[in-house]
């Protein structure tokens, strides 16, 4: 009885000191540590590119946007990482205070929309905000104009929604800066009169408006090209953006900063460049179905051009301030 | 060796009295003390809160989430207890046709993880999902019963948790001595009295304790909950960290949370009672008897086969229709296997320290009961009920800040690992220790062997059912977790989970579908080995 259980000691031992040998804060300038909101399946390929085309070593962390915030925000000056790479502003916006000022030649090949105006982080590619809806059901006439006749009580029992999804929230968040607090809490109250299907996140969405489950719901926009490259082009939804523009239409980014304790911050900048250059602006635009944001990229065929969306050119850092948004709607109950 | 050295090693090992070794204790409140980092964290970010807080916790809504949880863990333990112990008794001590191969299967669905399992039951059994589209196919039916919310919360829950109860009761029933249902049967008692009076008492302490897990479980799961849309008291946590980005706030619905698994264990404490569950003669247990089924064979075959097929069979039809459709639509099968590995190796390493940590605490609450080994014991089921995220966050805090060079490390996910899931560990070395007559220890110990070696020589042998399970329970739930394995893990360190939850966030269903597949093929294997050996 007692070699096995020395064996099984000094095994256990040895593992964790093996575990623990790669620890340590600070990345050598051949290496990059990225913390990735963003999934492995989506940006996975593109940060292998950028590790082929310079050289550098890239090690990165994929979680859930805000997971991640949490983590820099608990690791603080200890943060491993030398960049976040954010799904929304708001994530972005959450660490602001640990991210060091981008260089005005990376800023200024994004629309200025779409970095933040402190100039700590910037807008990687674009995602819009949409109705989704069952074409057996509808036909794009039958939707309004403006998202905020959603509230009609004709659309009782057919919406699908996220509360608690930070897309939507940014939505929401937009709504109060174009609308202001009063009509916003209006629309929230009227849509949750109209009793909606509430989904954690987006995805389940488009898969029940696909099903007939529900016949509209409130989604960003690439989503549906998943499902329509998986399921096919029979895939029962398509994708509306209000005519009328409003906070229904805004352009939302998702973005990256540079940690201010990172060690080798040219490196950093070096990837950020990368990431807005052609070749990773047309990966956005055709692996991910989002718009490309620098200049001169061309939108995938399979989306409606940002020209023809109305969008109400509200810049990323509006739309970050999520605490407001939050309060809201614990008050109209959507969140507890 | 000087007297005093001497006298400070036989102190060190000894048992004066009714006092631990003093190993057993100091290896204990070392154990305590790690898993006392998420709470105390917990409570750090709590004090840093402002006055909103107190707005948040003080609502009517609070109130209603609190009762809502409280209704689903009742409903779920009880559900879990109502099917697992008539299958466990069925596969353990009757005479069911392949009663080893329905045993292995009928466990199965521990593996599955429940987001997984949530997503399935919407698809399934939602609204517009796959029975309904085949029922009105067959019979024009285009309604059926409301999925979302408690019903469909409870079904996937019960239907995923009951293995615990199954491998706790199984457990107890194939050590369980055959002359006493031998006995009662010779005085006169009928089969349904022998189950009731002597069975069913006898299984008290792993009904418990699987109910116990269950309980603790169903408090602490997000997925299920999150995607059949009832609202618990993890989901608000969820929603905290996930949309509010704020930790404070998650952390003081955390502690609230914290204090529902304390009343749980009290309840489990105070049902215990002071009853004796090992045999009192010496000499080796036949192995049991078969009851023979006759000719309720076939509606109990009938009753193992529903439950499998809504537990097992559905998820996995999914899974493969899914697989196999995304394979024929052109997409690449992603080799697996630095996932599988890491799965495998996380998950085994973690079953190792999760069964060492939990030793002595189970040691010291069932020999040594006391308020030590009760605070203990009740510490090491607080990991358990918490969200994985908040446990994961704690060690991000503690990790980072103070022991860097562990930090981002195997070393330190496989303390979240012990810290979350020691809590079944403890309870399956509990059960089978409680089942070790304690004369066989002290007989050891008046022959002059010192207590450890008793430990080594004579306790550890006899439990090692227990310690099998412990440890097959750990490892098997390390392969499907997730918050703490995406948080803590070292960078790139992707496992079967991870890569499912990769998968199906981005709605790439069939992608997600073969590491799913994979993930319950690998699980199975020690699954399998466990309810096997406990078959005989």
């Amino acid at each position: 009885m007692k070699r096995p259980f020395l064996t099984i000691v000094a095994t256990l031992i040895l593992a964790v000191v093996l575990g623990c040998s790669g620890g340590g804060k600070g990345s050598s300038p051949g290496e990059l540590t990225i913390y990735s909101g963003r999934s492995e399946a989506l940006v996975g390929p593109l940060i292998d590119q950028f590790s082929e085309a310079t050289g550098v070593k890239t090690s990165v962390k994929y979680a859930g946007t805000p997971q991640l915030a949490a983590t820099l925000l608990e690791e603080g000056d200890n943060t491993p990482a030398d960049i976040f790479f954010a799904q929304d502003p708001g994530g972005l916006a959450a660490v602001e205070q640990m991210l060091t000022r981008l260089p005005d030649d990376i800023l200024g090949r994004v629309p200025a929309w779409a970095s933040s105006s402190t100039g700590k982080w910037v807008g990687l590619s674009g995602r819009a905000r949409t109705v989704v809806y069952n074409t057996e059901a509808l036909t794009e006439s039958d939707l309004p104009s403006d998202i905020y006749h959603f509230i009609d009580p004709e659309w009782r029992g057919r919406i699908g929604w996220a509360p608690t999804n930070a897309s939507f929230q940014t939505m929401v968040t937009a709504m109060r800066s174009i609308w202001g607090e009063e009509k916003t809490g209006k629309w929230l109250e009227g849509i949750q009169a109209n009793q909606p299907k509430t989904y954690p996140k987006n995805t389940p969405i488009v898969a029940a408006v696909g099903s007939g489950e529900i016949e509209v719901g409130f989604v960003n926009h690439y989503y549906l090209h998943r499902f329509l490259a998986e399921e096919g082009e029979g895939f029962p939804a398509r994708n509306y953006h209000p005519q009328a523009g409003g906070p229904g239409a805004i352009i939302m980014v998702a973005g990256a900063g540079i940690l201010e304790g990172s060690g080798n911050r040219s490196t950093a900048e070096r990837f950020l460049g990368f990431m807005l250059s052609q070749v990773a602006q047309e990966f956005f635009a055709n692996k991910t179905f989002e718009y490309p944001l620098a200049e001169g990229v061309a939108v995938n065929p399979g989306l409606v051009p940002l020209s023809e969306i109305p969008n109400p050119g509200l810049s990323a850092d509006k739309l970050s301030g999520v605490k407001g948004t939050q309060q809201l709607l614990r008050q109209t109950g959507l969140l507890p | 060796m000087t007297t005093s050295s001497r006298l400070i090693l036989s102190r060190l090992f000894s048992n004066a009295g009714r006092h631990p070794p003093a190993l057993v204790w100091l290896t204990g409140l070392a154990v305590g003390a790690a898993l006392l980092l998420a709470p105390v964290y917990l409570l750090v970010r709590t004090a840093g809160a402002g006055t909103e807080v107190w707005d948040l916790l003080f609502r009517t809504r609070v109130l209603e989430t609190l009762a809502r949880t409280l209704l689903l863990v009742v409903s779920v333990t009880a559900g879990c207890i109502a099917l697992a112990v008539p299958l466990s008794w069925l596969t353990v001590r009757t005479d069911l046709p392949w009663r080893k191969a329905w045993a292995v299967a009928i466990a199965l669905p521990l593996v599955i993880p429940s987001y997984v399992a949530g997503f399935i039951v919407v698809v399934a059994l939602g609204p517009k999902g796959m029975l309904q589209q085949l029922l009105e196919s067959l019979f024009g039916l285009n309604r059926l019963p409301e999925i979302y919310g408690f019903p469909g919360a409870w079904l996937t829950l019960t239907f995923l948790s009951y293995p615990y109860v199954l491998l706790t009761v199984g457990g107890a029933l194939s050590r369980m001595d055959p002359s006493l249902v031998e006995s009662s049967r010779g005085l006169g008692q009928g089969s349904w009295a022998t189950f009731r009076r002597v069975v069913l008492p006898l299984l008290r302490p792993a009904i418990t304790s699987g109910g116990l897990l269950v309980a603790l479980y169903t408090l602490s799961d997000f997925g299920a909950v999150s995607l059949l849309r009832y609202e618990t008291f993890t989901w608000a946590i969820f929603v905290q960290y996930e949309s509010g980005l704020d930790r404070t706030l998650g952390a003081a619905l955390s502690l609230v949370l914290v204090a529902m698994a304390l009343g749980i264990l009290g309840m489990e404490f105070a049902s215990r009672g002071r009853s004796r569950y090992y045999r009192s003669d010496p000499g080796v247990p036949r192995p049991p008897g078969l009851a023979r089924l006759g000719r309720w064979r076939w509606p109990a075959l009938g009753f193992c086969g529903v439950v499998l097929a809504i537990s097992l069979v559905l998820p996995a039809s999914v899974l493969v229709y899914w697989a196999i459709r995304g394979i024929s639509a052109g997409e690449p099968l992603v080799l697996l296997w630095g996932p599988a590995r890491n799965s495998l190796v996380a998950g085994g390493l973690a079953a190792l320290a999760a069964v060492f940590a939990a030793l002595p605490v189970a040691v010291l609450a069932v020999r040594y009961p006391g308020a030590f080994s009760t605070v203990l014991e009740r510490i090491t089921h607080i990991g358990f009920a918490l969200p994985g995220i908040a446990v994961a966050l704690a060690l991000v805090f503690f990790g980072a800040n103070y022991a860097t060079p562990i930090y981002q490390t195997l070393g330190l996910l496989i303390l979240a690992y012990v810290v979350l899931f020691v809590s079944p560990a403890v309870g399956a070395l509990r059960t089978s220790f409680l089942q070790i007559n304690p004369r066989l220890e002290e007989a050891a110990r008046s022959l002059g062997r010192p207590p450890w070696r008793v430990l080594a020589s004579i306790t550890l042998p006899l439990a090692k059912p227990g310690i099998a399970s412990a440890a097959a329970l750990v490892f098997l739930l390390v392969m499907k977790e997730l918050p703490a394995t995406v948080v803590l893990g070292p960078v790139g360190f992707n496992t079967l989970a991870t890569t499912i939850w990769a998968a199906a966030s981005e709605a790439f269903f069939a992608q997600a579908a073969v590491p799913a597949l994979l993930l319950i093929l690998v699980s199975s294997i020690p699954l399998a080995f466990l309810m096997l050996r406990q078959r005989g």
